[in-house]
């Protein structure tokens, strides 16, 4: 089986992030990238399906020569190829850009399934696997806590706040998973070495026959208009437990007529 | 006045959600609402969607929708656009209508915004949305330039305010392509979640962290919850450690809330549960670390034992009600 997880390198969330003033873009250059988290899990479900399967784990990802970083990560925990789509014009590009990006790759290197996390901590619109699987034609199984595959046939629990859904459907196929799906693995010593000599294939726009003018900032269908730090919380008071805590508690929420 | 598309949310028996109200309210300011309902129950439901100004509702009554994930509505969404040409189009900002929203914007080649806390009707009358990012530490004002305007709103941002519609009910033909029944639902499972009101949608959130210690300690906080009336949140630390299930964490890789009123229990407050819930309009914070990062954004906060302070707290709610 031919299973692709697409990865994204994002800014480490347990610091501070910001936008650069000029273009409203993340200021990437400040903090750490990190592999996005929810994608460990889209890796970890990739490899578990090919060792049961059978076939090969290749990490797309798109973005500056620094995500070579997180396309290392995922090849030392034994993901066997990768491609890096790579272009200048591609900066700044939003959802709807970024889909179409990676769906013309998908379609020129193909593949039986595609794997993302549910969503990017960075951007968090959890919608480029619904527009994949619409961009590709291919059945949308999102949202998975749970993955069977037997033959042809995969069937996901989907989560939904009140429970889950049993969804069914052919391969090829995109889904997207939910952090606690697995364990993601941590890579070992042999697997860091290993990694060195995977081959990783970069693509530029003119290679999937992207159009410049289709993607980036200045083509995005939204806009940001303007963006301001929010302003601080009021202070608030902070009180010691003297024994009163619980009631004093209590004396707020009356207060603010909450009970 | 150019028509809004609402996407309504309701169960199968026509219960409105809130969030179809507040979706309402704010498609009011850019236009005429249209709500569209997909599947059945609008016998049930119409005299809400009158009551929160909805003018037309467009029902598609067809079990596609229950049987094929997302794409049907895309598909039922995208065949309104290009039929009524709505000036935008609003969605419930949970993760189906984020799907939903996203297909759409692919089939019309139409910008999409998630996750705001407001829409306004900007200067040139077209949608102005306020975003709030990483997790809320700046806000962003966005527009779409290109194709319909399509809109998710987060659940709880915008209060809904009452104003009568005529609600006229339009059936809308509609059946599936085979594209969109790819794939199939074949059985849904729904939690017992009692009384508890949903996380997203609740007025009050109580959510517990690392210092309830274990699944057992717990429990405290579902009980100060039921008290209350609030919805049970936990921090990553509780469900990476399986004492609460997964789907009630909040924060960066969970759900974002903005209650009225958030109380986080035992939660030094990472930034990353921060990001969750730092939107709340008011915080109280109980934590035995007074070094602990959650009170700087606590409206009040006690340095205490969670285990003496939530069993007194709950002694003097019982009181209270008793008055």
């Amino acid at each position: 089986m031919n299973i692709v997880v697409c990865v994204k390198q994002v800014p480490d969330t347990e610091v501070e992030r910001s936008l650069k003033p000029g273009d409203s873009t993340l200021d990437r250059g400040s903090v750490d990238g990190v592999i996005n988290v929810l994608d460990e899990y889209a890796i970890e479900e990739g490899l578990k399906i090919a060792e049961a399967q059978g076939g090969e784990v290749t990490i797309l990802s798109m973005g500056p020569a620094k995500a070579s970083e997180s396309i290392r990560k995922a090849l030392s925990m034994g993901v066997h190829k990768a491609v890096h789509l790579i272009d200048d014009g591609l900066a700044g590009s939003d959802a709807l850009e970024t889909s179409l990006a990676l769906a013309e790759v998908l379609k020129s290197i193909g593949f039986d399934l595609v794997i993302l996390g549910s969503e990017s901590t960075d951007a968090r619109t959890g919608m480029v696997p619904a527009m994949l699987a619409e961009r590709l034609g291919v059945p949308q199984l999102t949202l998975a806590s749970k993955v069977d595959i037997s033959g042809d046939e995969i069937t996901i629990r989907r989560v939904y706040d009140d429970g889950y859904a049993v969804v069914t459907a052919s391969l090829p196929a995109v889904i997207s998973v939910v952090e606690k799906i697995n364990e993601p693995r941590y890579p070992t010593f042999k697997g860091i070495m290993a990694a060195k000599k995977k081959p990783v294939q970069t693509l530029t726009l003119a290679d999937i026959s992207v159009d410049a003018g289709a993607v980036g900032l200045a083509n995005a269908a939204t806009w940001v208009s303007d963006f301001a730090a929010r302003p601080p919380r009021a202070a608030g008071v902070v009180v010691k437990d003297e024994g009163d805590g619980g009631a004093r508690v209590a004396g707020f929420l009356v207060e603010r007529k909450f009970i | 006045m150019a028509e809004v598309l609402v996407l309504a949310e309701h169960t199968a028996d026509g219960e409105v959600k809130k969030v179809t109200c507040e979706l309402l309210t704010a498609a009011r300011r850019l236009g005429s609402p249209s709500v569209v309902w997909t599947g059945s129950g609008v016998d049930a439901g119409v005299a809400r969607l009158a009551e929160f100004g909805a003018e037309k509702v467009y029902v598609a009554d067809s079990s596609d929708f229950a049987d094929y994930v997302v794409a049907p509505a895309a598909e039922l969404l995208a065949s309104l656009v290009a039929s009524k040409s709505p000036a935008a189009v609003l969605v419930a900002g949970t993760t189906e209508g984020k799907e939903i929203a996203g297909r759409l914007a692919v089939k019309t080649g139409s910008g999409v915004l998630t996750d705001a806390v407001n829409v306004v009707a900007g200067d040139d009358g077209a949608p102005l949305a306020e975003q709030p990012n990483f997790g809320g530490a700046i806000t962003v004002h966005s527009v779409v330039r290109a194709g319909t305007p399509i809109i998710a709103l987060r659940p709880n941002a915008v209060a809904a305010e009452p104003s009568s519609g005529a609600a006229s009910v339009e059936p809308v033909a509609f059946e599936a392509s085979d594209a969109a029944k790819a794939a199939k639902v074949i059985e849904h499972v729904v939690a017992e979640k009692g009384e508890r009101p949903d996380l997203t949608e609740a007025q009050i959130v109580v959510s517990g962290g690392r210092g309830t210690g274990s699944a057992d300690g717990f429990r405290i906080i579902e009980k100060l919850a039921d008290a209350i009336g609030a919805a049970v949140g936990a921090s990553r630390a509780v469900t990476d450690a399986g004492w609460y299930p997964h789907q009630f964490q909040v924060g960066q890789t969970g759900k974002t809330v903005s209650p009225q009123l958030y109380v986080a229990v035992g939660i030094s407050g990472a930034i990353q549960h921060r990001a969750g819930m730092q939107t709340s309009k008011t915080i109280i914070a109980i934590n035995k670390d007074s070094e602990a990062p959650i009170f700087e954004v606590a409206d009040f906060g006690v340095v205490g034992d969670l285990f003496t302070v939530v069993p007194q707290l709950l002694e003097e709610i019982g009181k209270q009600k008793q008055i």
